[in-house]
Formats: structure tokens, sequence, C-alpha cells
């Protein structure tokens, strides 16, 4: 009864018009949100793959530009290669936060938890100049270091690989977290006990029965992560150097500095196609609900 | 099993955190929260230059900043923008999570999907997009502009909460007031709506937070005329060394841990108002 359309029980006359059908008027509802997202969402998207393709006439002059050019391969390779590290390092210091935020007392998981939620509640740009303020020449860690006479010179921490991993992994640490917390609060932990009395020792217990159990929450948050990590921008443009630049970053080099527009949406197209096939990989294997988190079909 | 053995798992509780982990763990939580908590007293310097640990104490810096036209302008620009974004976003996600969560058509899953791809465009794809398009109709350097792109990517975190709390939604309540004579309106506007409330003011918030924090579509549209705060900061961090910037972030995060009370609140409501399924 409950899930009954409403209509169904408001008016019970038998057949009606085409648009006083329940199934009409539900749909009506969600032409409003639809008609927004064609016009701001899949136009914008389109005249970009255009853009790419035709100046004016059909041509890949552009795709072949970047995949013959040594500097822009190689820079999509650097965008692999942070997003990939940046997801690892993330993983290593969120997973022991989420096998302990599941067996802490409440107390201290509050506190761990308000933590983590203020942290990725806190603007990017702050959290990102945070770690300027932190890692620059004369910041808080060289003056730190350097107090206890544990350095010579300062270092050098900023724009730098260091300073985009460091500040991309403390990004995405509770992304990492809230699944991996998620999937381990539906964990049994009488499985732990079960191994232990059947002689596992506690390294066994984690890596045959804990471990494979999380696995589920660690897919979910690195694909999350790494996804993110792709199209990522602020980071690598505000603590990289030269060398840490992403493809991102020279889409927006492009466009500023050079207006070279069609290049530019041909970066755009690849960049989108990369995100879009490492995001079927996480359609297939994990289901786009866990994202979504919501409506279910 | 030896004696010895049968003891240590008798003993054995999963529970347990050896200290190494605890020192592991805190020291992520440490390194995720101190830099942002060590603005704070970096704002209450008063000299020219950012100093650590400030060498002069005091409020000068946030007086600057209260009293600087631009920047005062930019925060208005911000504002208004994701006011106006966050508004347009919780109708269109409202709607759209009524007809997705209670409707029965053709296509659900297919809708579903184009909603939900905008949160998985790259930022910077999104910027050349709307760079583009805006370009085209003339309202590039407009805080409308922004609006228009700040909505897409602000719907599917409107749609997310209101969806999820209409999902926890009793519909009988809807059905009494039907018997009782109240028409499809009346029932919204007296029973559903007052009861989702929390969560469509969630999804509001949402939205409201993205936009006024999203910079890389702000770096292609702002121009000259619609600078927004990050933007601003994003200029000011890049090209000069700003005293006044501790203050500001320090004020941003103070924003972060109102709406995360206000969000927490709201999730209690949700949680109260909804029975169990």
């Amino acid at each position: 009864m409950k899930d009954l359309p409403i209509h169904a029980i408001a008016d019970k006359s038998a057949p009606r018009s085409f648009w006083r059908r329940p199934a009409t008027q539900q749909f009506l509802l969600v032409v409003p949100a639809l008609a927004a997202l064609v016009l701001l969402f899949v136009y914008p998207i389109s005249s970009v793959l255009l853009r790419s393709l035709f100046s004016p006439e059909l041509t890949f002059k552009h795709y072949i530009y970047f995949f013959k050019t040594p500097l822009y391969t190689r820079v999509l390779w650097i965008t692999f290669q942070i997003s990939l590290l940046s997801t690892l390092s993330a993983l290593v210091v969120g997973y022991p936060v989420a096998y302990v935020l599941r067996r802490a007392r409440p107390g201290i998981r509050n506190i761990f938890l308000l933590a983590i939620t203020l942290s990725f509640m806190i603007s990017l740009l702050v959290r990102n100049y945070s770690w300027i303020i932190v890692l620059q020449r004369n910041g808080v860690l060289n003056s730190i270091l350097d107090y206890f006479g544990l350095i010579e010179s300062p270092m050098k921490l900023l724009h730098n690989r260091f300073g985009v991993m460091v500040g991309m992994t403390h990004i995405f640490v509770p992304y990492i977290i809230f699944p991996i917390y998620s999937v381990m609060m539906g964990m049994d932990l009488n499985l732990e006990k079960a191994a232990q009395n059947l002689g596992a020792t506690k390294w066994q217990t984690f890596w045959r029965v804990t471990f494979p159990l999380s696995l589920p929450g660690i897919g979910a948050g690195a694909l999350l992560v790494f996804i993110m990590a792709l199209g990522f921008f602020i980071t690598p443009a505000l603590l990289g150097g030269r060398k840490d630049q992403m493809l991102s970053n020279l889409i927006q080099i492009q466009v500023v500095d050079l207006l070279n527009w069609p290049f530019a949406s041909a970066m755009s197209v690849i960049l989108l196609i990369v995100t879009l096939v490492v995001f079927a990989i996480y359609n297939r294997y994990l289901g786009v609900e866990r994202l979504w988190g919501g409506v279910k079909t | 099993m030896s004696t010895r053995a049968r003891k240590k798992a008798a003993h054995f509780d999963p529970l347990h955190i050896g200290w190494p982990l605890w020192v592991v763990s805190a020291s992520a939580i440490f390194f995720l929260i101190a830099p942002v908590l060590l603005l704070i007293p970096m704002s209450l310097g008063s000299a020219e230059i950012i100093e650590f640990p400030p060498s002069k104490i005091g409020l000068d810096q946030y007086r600057k900043f209260f009293n600087h036209p631009a920047w005062q302008t930019a925060v208005v620009n911000s504002l208004s923008v994701a006011g106006m974004t966050s508004i347009l976003s919780t109708i269109l996600g409202l709607l759209a999570s009524l007809a997705l969560v209670w409707g029965r058509f053709k296509g659900k899953g297919f809708i579903n999907a184009v909603i939900i791809s905008p949160m998985i465009v790259p930022l910077i794809v999104l910027a050349l997009a709307f760079y583009i398009s805006l370009a085209k109709v003339g309202l590039l350097g407009t805080k409308f502009g922004l609006v228009l792109a700040y909505t897409p990517l602000t719907l599917p975190f409107s749609v997310l909460p209101i969806s999820a709390t209409l999902r926890g939604f009793d519909r009988s309540l809807e059905h009494a007031a039907l018997n009782l004579g109240a028409n499809r309106f009346q029932t919204f506007t007296k029973i559903t709506f007052p009861i989702i409330r929390p969560g469509v003011l969630t999804g509001a918030i949402f939205a409201f937070m993205i936009a006024f924090d999203e910079v890389v579509i702000a770096l292609f549209i702002c121009g000259t005329d619609a600078v927004t705060l990050p933007k601003k900061m994003w200029d000011v961090i890049r090209y000069e060394i700003e005293p006044m910037l501790p203050a500001i972030s320090t004020l941003l995060l103070l924003l972060a841990a109102l709406i995360l009370v206000l969000t927490g609140v709201l999730q209690r409501r949700i949680a109260r108002r909804m029975t169990p399924r």
C-alpha cells in the first residue's frame, strides 16, 4: 500500500488521457532538472568536443599533435603517476585510521570523526594554502627543524613532487577513510576471534580475515580518489613545480595564456575519456550506488 | 592446541588496539587537522609579512579584511552566487528527487546517470565547456553566468540528501491526509514538505558550500567584473604575499565548523522524523 503512487489512491477513475496519467505527471517533475542539464551540461560539453574536431572542417590534427609531442605524452604519464601515488599514499594514511575507528571507544571515535569531517569540509583553497605556510622555505616546518638544530639550511619542500603529494594526500584521506570505515562497521569481529581460536597469529588474522573483508571499501575509496586525482588542478598549480603540472594545468595554460581553444578542447576530451574509462571500471565492479549512495532504480 | 595458545586466544580481544596503531592513526589525524588549525594563531600576527610564530599579536588583519572594499565585494559576490545557485539547484533537485524516488516511469536509471554525471567530469573540462558556451552568449564575467555554471555541478549534491530523506519518508501519512480530504497540493505543503525539510535544507547547504568554495570554473568565468572570494584568494596566493590570508582562512574555517554543526543538527532531525522501515 505504502509504495503505491499517490494519485492511484486519490483518483481511481480508470482510463485517463496521456497528460492525466501518473507516470506522465511524475515524469514532468524531472523535466526542469533534465532541461537544465541538457542546456547547462550536455550542450557545453558537446561544444568542447566539436571545438576539438572542427576547425572548421573535420580534423584530428589536435589529437595527433598531442600524442606525437613528447611534452604532452609526458604530462599524461605524470598525471597517471601522481594520481596513482597520491591514491596509494592516501590509502596508507587512511586505512589505519579506519581500522582504529572501527575498534575505538565511542568518545575517541567521535573526536576522530569530527576531525576528519572538519578537515573534509574546509575550503580546498584554505587546505592548500595551509601547506604553503607549513612547507615554504621559511615556513613552519623549516622553522621548527631549524630551531632544534636538525637542519643546516631550509629544505625545499614546496613547488616540487613532495609538495604535490602532501597536498593531494591531505585532501584525499577523508575520501578513503569513509568507505573503508563503513565497510568495516558491517564486519563481524567474531570472525577475527574465530581465526585466533584456530591458531592464527595477529598478522595472519589481519591479512587473511580483516584485510580481505575490507577490500570492497578499499576499492571504492581508491577508485573514487583516483578519478578525482586525474582531473586535479588546484594542488599541482599551487604546491607543484614546473615538472609536476598535470593535464588540467596544461589545459588552463592553453586557454588562459595561449588562447589555443581547439587544442585545449582536444586535451579536455582526452582527460574526459580517460576519466570515463576509469569510472566505467568503477561502475562495472562496484556499482554507481556506492558513489551515489542514493536513488536506486 | 597448547594451554598457552588457548589462553592467548581466550584473551584475544578484537577491539584491542596496540600502541603502534594508536601512534599511526593519531599522527594521521594530526596530519589532517594541524596545518589548518595552525592558520588560527598565524592570523593574529600584525606584521606586514607572514611569520611563524607571529611577533605582534592582534586582530589587525581581520579589521583590514572587513574594511577592504575589494575583498568585501568578493565576499558579497560569492554569497549571492552561492545563494542563487543553492536555491535553483534545490528546487530542481527536490522536483527531480520526488519523481525519481516515488515515480514509476521508464528511463529512471538513465535520468539518474545524467544527473550524477557532472560529479565525474573533471572541473577543468567543465570550466572550458562553460568558458566556450558562455562566451557565445556574452555571459562571461557575470554572476548570472557563474550561477548557470554551478547549477549542474551542485545538482547531484542536492539530489543526494533529498532523495535519501524521501526514501525514509512514510507515505502512509500522505494517504491519511488525502483520506481526510486534503488535496494533493495541501498534502505536500502541510505534511510532506515539513517532514522532509531537514533533508532539503541539507541539500541546499551542500549546494551552497560547493558553489561558495569553487575556484577552477571561477578562474575561467569571473573575469574582472564578477570576482568571487575563492578567485580573489587564488590570485593572492599565486602572485603576492598577503598577510590577511591567514585571517580569511580562519573565517572560512569557522564557516566550515558552523556548517558541520548545522548539518549535524539536521541529520539528527531527519533520523528522528523517519520511521524505521
